[in-house]
């Protein structure tokens, strides 16, 4: 009844534009968004009508007989990725429509400069295709280091958490179509919940620029997105296969999509990862499995006046934590730091036994969007997610086979947003959001709980610009206040409610008193100001200067507010603190880019200059009956961080293209004026590739990566030892040496059916199977990283 | 509906940010009850020593009630030792952070295939060996017999692991595991 009324004022409204008188003519130009080089063959059509045409040689189009006001245009073309662009009659127009290349048809031409374009003056790179399909195997943080400027904090090979420009955890927003993730990212050994292969379109914004998506992205934003579907009748789909000898498995991926030519259509995924325990040059890493499980379900219909869309997914991990790594005290830590080999070495296996971790993600959405003629487009979402996180520990007894963590995060988005885009080069949006999380820290684990239950409360509320000054220069700022409540109950042992001082600072908030522990009610408001303004401006053959200057606020995280306890895992007392306020970050960042067809170039430099900075180290050892243990504790200061990005390609011939990457950042504590912890080193990776259209498609690639020893690092701290009987250094801040990896990577592609649908790819990575330890990998006291792992795969496209 | 309505009383908060919430209230409020207290499980606070031989009893004790929190274990040590003397000793393990006390000394016993006890004697306490075993005829050390030299002072370093590698060469090195529990006790021989 409902489509039928809405179906009937979409005929009223599509009647009162044809009522208009239409003379109004179209005339287009369709241009490579990368060399401006005519597209000929292209297929325009207006959405919501029959009316078709096809681009010249010239590239040219045109329609007659329109009418003024707003009109959406599909454009495809056989070798580009399908495009809706919104015009704006107003008598006679001409539009100029730059379409992207088809990204599975970059294989001839080295296209870095592919840039995503959430914002436009800010530092933004977007993964390819083919660099997605090279690690479908591995997980979103793996295929994230390869564009330059990210880096990831790993616990194993496992668990990989993403750093943007020497910044992670809460500081690097993940937009899961369209949803921010809400999944206990605070943890430095808790990695995104989402399946790499759930989502095509993966770009990532360094820095805080992308406000829409929230203010407190202080290292940057990780935008996945499905790649959009064409109004037509078809069904297609893809399964990729990979195995892995390195942890002797491997995953599986495929998805299927039913479109219709009414813009409705139905798309699923599922995929599925085993592998059992990973290898070292030299040992077997023990208990280093993993199981993945992911499912994607989305049913939408998208018109030109109106869409929605229903969307699931759901992501099931089960990793298994280096059984070496799980320790005793402090005295464990310093024998596993000065041992070679790891102390504990099973035979291989594909069962994951304690310490593990086992986390299930849901995430269920609902949008829509209504076009408003004349105005512009208003956006409804909302989303939820469920994050339930279980660790388990090496327990004896009958609590062998419970866990020590047991977390579940639910969280319920609605947000909104009206873009404004009818006036031509002026895009102006504003939204609001609403929020609300509860976590809940089940108490029968017996285990104290690390971080309390609560209820969070945010709400926001931005505007983000975009302004077409001329041809050549495109202006866009934004700004953004953010409002949270956190509002927990926590019980501290009196002792440590004393040890902090709260007793003098925070009275007030005691609610029980246990004896032994107390019962607390934490409740903090924050208000948080986030702004971004720069500029970018096009000169030359494809030359572009982009300028950006953002400042964002981010509240504490419960981890940082709030932690209090033994990490079995790193043999460390972790201490949040009540009074951490929110950090702020300033950030400058410049990007020179060169985008030709035979050679292109970026050198992106920045500063990020962030006051009361959070930040996580060690501090001063307490003494318990298991004997002495590094505390590692959550403090504010002042920070500087400084860093270029740099990378330059060149297509030598129409066969012979090479790549190159520097990134290097500095990061100082301006108040101590020693370094920062877990700054990535600096690194440098080359790649050449071979490429032949005419034989299968065949792609050879070699690719060296260089990580420098990271020579910046804080102190470490000394600590008494039980078993020495003596204060001894606990070397837990020096960095291992620089090391070097090669890999290699060959593909050819077959046509079973249509052209190319078929294609199998070897890859090698650490080819030399060279023994190298990298700093922020939280594992590199205990064990060697990965050594060479050969992989195959397989891609059918159909 | 009615929930709903009660729940906006509840939580009393601006009413925009009620809307925007309105899916989540029903949440909110089953939660509003306090959380329960998580008394720690299988947590040793305290190591009781016993010591006896020449009709004495020495108790030599390591008291931790606030676990990894802030405050050091109390070390307690009721006597001096007499010198050229061999006592018999045995170990006993509480957690008192419950009431009452769980006895963890029958853990250990239990799984004693898991668990090993290490001492390390200097100065005027010259050896320890080990009185029992576990399953597999490999020394646990929740009794064993200690000797002491001269007169002067000495101390004694007593680590549990937990899964060392059984059987081993008696070095804390050589058993790897993790430690349950590393304390040593300072004591006058005379």
């Amino acid at each position: 009844m409902k489509s039928s009324i809405l179906l009937l004022f979409a005929c009223f409204v599509g009647n009162s534009i044809l009522a208009q008188e239409c003379k109004s003519i179209l005339l287009g130009e369709i241009v490579d968004f990368h060399d401006n080089t005519p597209l000929s063959g292209a297929t325009v059509s207006i959405t919501g009508t029959s009316l078709e045409a096809v681009s010249t040689e010239a590239g040219k189009f045109n329609f007659t007989g329109l009418c003024d006001g707003v009109i959406e245009l599909e454009v495809s073309h056989p070798d580009c990725k399908s495009q809706f662009v919104i015009i704006t009659m107003k008598g006679d127009t001409y539009e100029k429509i730059r379409l992207e290349h088809h990204l599975e048809e970059l294989e001839e031409v080295k296209v870095i400069g592919d840039k995503a374009n959430n914002t436009k003056s800010a530092q933004e790179e977007r993964l390819s295709q083919i660099d997605l399909q090279k690690y479908s195997g591995n997980s979103l943080g793996d295929a994230l280091k390869s564009l330059s400027g990210v880096s990831s904090l790993n616990t194993g090979a496992n668990i990989v958490k993403p750093v943007i420009q020497g910044l992670n955890g809460s500081r690097v927003l993940i937009l899961n179509n369209g949803v921010r993730m809400q999944d206990m990212e605070w943890g430095e050994e808790h990695a995104p919940n989402v399946d790499i292969n759930s989502n095509q379109d993966i770009s990532v914004v360094k820095g805080a620029a992308a406000l829409e998506y929230g203010g407190d992205a202080i290292g940057g934003v990780i935008i996945m997105n499905p790649l959009p579907i064409v109004r037509t009748d078809s069904l297609f789909g893809k399964t990729q296969i990979n195995l892995f000898s390195n942890g002797r498995g491997g995953n599986i991926t495929s998805s299927l999509t039913k479109s219709y030519a009414s813009g409705l259509y139905i798309k699923g995924q599922g995929s599925f990862k085993k592998l059992g325990d990973l290898e070292s040059p030299n040992y077997l890493l023990s208990n280093t499995g993993i199981e993945e499980k992911g499912i994607t379900f989305a049913i939408g219909k998208r018109d030109f006046l109106q869409g929605w869309e229903g969307y699931y997914s759901f992501f099931d991990s089960d990793i298994g934590i280096l059984r070496a790594s799980h320790i005793g005290n402090v005295d464990d830590l310093i024998q596993a730091i000065n041992s070679q080999e790891p102390n504990v070495i099973n035979d291989f296996t594909y069962d994951i036994i304690r310490p593990n971790q086992e986390v299930a993600h849901h995430l269920g959405k609902l949008s829509y969007y209504r076009r408003f003629e004349g105005l512009g487009k208003w956006n409804i979402q909302y989303d939820y997610q469920n994050n339930r996180r279980f660790e388990y520990d090496v327990r004896v007894g009958d609590d062998a086979n419970k866990a020590s963590l047991d977390l579940k995060l639910a969280t319920h988005s609605l947000s909104t947003n009206f873009r404004l885009d009818s006036k031509k080069g002026l895009d102006l949006k504003i939204g609001l959001l609403g929020r609300y999380q509860n976590n809940f820290a089940n108490p029968d684990t017996g285990v104290r709980r690390l971080i309390p239950d609560y209820d969070r409360y945010d709400f926001g509320i931005f505007t983000v610009a975009e302004f077409r000054l001329s041809d050549a220069v495109i202006l866009d700022g934004g700004l953004r206040y953010d409002f949270s409540r956190m509002d927990a109950k926590k019980f501290y042992r009196t002792s440590r409610w004393e040890e902090r001082g709260y007793d003098v600072d925070f009275g007030g908030i005691v609610i029980d008193d246990l004896g032994t522990q107390l019962l607390t009610n934490p409740v903090f408001d924050y208000h948080n100001i986030s702004a971004t303004g720069g500029f970018k401006y096009d000169f030359g053959t494809e030359n572009s200067l982009r300028m950006n200057y953002s400042f964002a606020q981010r509240a504490p995280n419960p981890s940082e507010l709030f932690s209090d306890g033994l990490h079995h895992s790193a043999a460390r007392i972790e201490l949040g603190d009540l009074r951490i306020k929110s950090e702020s970050s300033s950030k400058l960042a410049v990007s020179l880019e060169k985008n030709e067809s035979s050679w292109g170039y970026t050198i992106a430099p920045y500063v990020n200059a962030i006051n009361d900075f959070i930040i996580l180290e060690p501090t001063e050892v307490e003494f318990t009956i298991r004997g002495a243990f590094p505390v590692w504790s959550y403090r504010q200061t002042d920070a500087l961080l400084i860093g270029i990005d740099a990378s330059i390609y060149k297509n030598w011939t129409s066969n012979i293209s090479s790549d190159h990457k520097f990134s290097w950042v500095r990061g100082e504590d301006k108040t101590t004026e020693t370094p920062l912890i877990n700054i990535p080193a600096a690194n440098i990776s080359n790649s050449v590739a071979y490429t032949n259209i005419n034989w299968h498609n065949l792609a050879i690639g070699l690719e060296s990566q260089f990580v420098f020893e990271q020579q910046r690092f804080p102190p470490n701290i000394f600590v008494f030892s039980p078993q020495q009987q003596q204060e001894v250094e606990l070397d837990i801040n020096t960095p291992p040496n620089a090391y070097h990896l090669l890999a290699l990577d060959a593909e050819v592609s077959f046509s079973i059916q249509n052209a190319n649908d078929f294609k199998i790819g070897v890859r090698a990575t650490n080819l030399l199977n060279t023994s190298y330890r990298d700093y922020l990998n939280r594992q590199r006291y205990f064990v060697d990283d990965l050594g060479r792992n050969i992989s195959l795969r397989l891609i059918f496209n159909y | 509906m009615k929930t709903i309505a009660k729940s906006f009383k509840k939580v009393s908060f601006n009413s925009v940010f009620a809307m925007a919430v309105i899916g989540s209230i029903a949440v909110s409020c089953s939660d509003d009850d306090d959380p329960v207290a998580v008394d720690e499980e299988e947590v040793i606070t305290t190591m009781t020593v016993t010591l006896t031989g020449s009709g004495n009893t020495i108790t030599l004790q390591s008291q931790d009630l606030d676990g990894d929190g802030p405050n050091a274990p109390t070390i307690t040590v009721s006597d001096d030792l007499l010198a050229n003397t061999t006592y018999s000793g045995s170990i006993e393990l509480l957690n008192e952070t419950e009431t009452p006390a769980e006895d963890i000394t029958a853990e250990v016993a239990e799984e004693d295939d898991e668990h090993q006890f290490f001492f390390a004697p200097s100065g005027a306490i010259t050896s320890v060996d080990y009185s029992d075993q576990d399953g597999d005829g490999n020394p646990l050390g929740l009794s064993f017999s200690l000797v002491t030299g001269d007169a002067g002072n000495g101390s004694i370093l007593i680590t549990l692991r937990h899964e060392p590698k059984k059987p081993n060469d008696g070095s804390l090195a050589d058993a790897g595991g993790e430690t349950d529990i590393a304390q040593s006790f300072n004591v006058v021989v005379q």
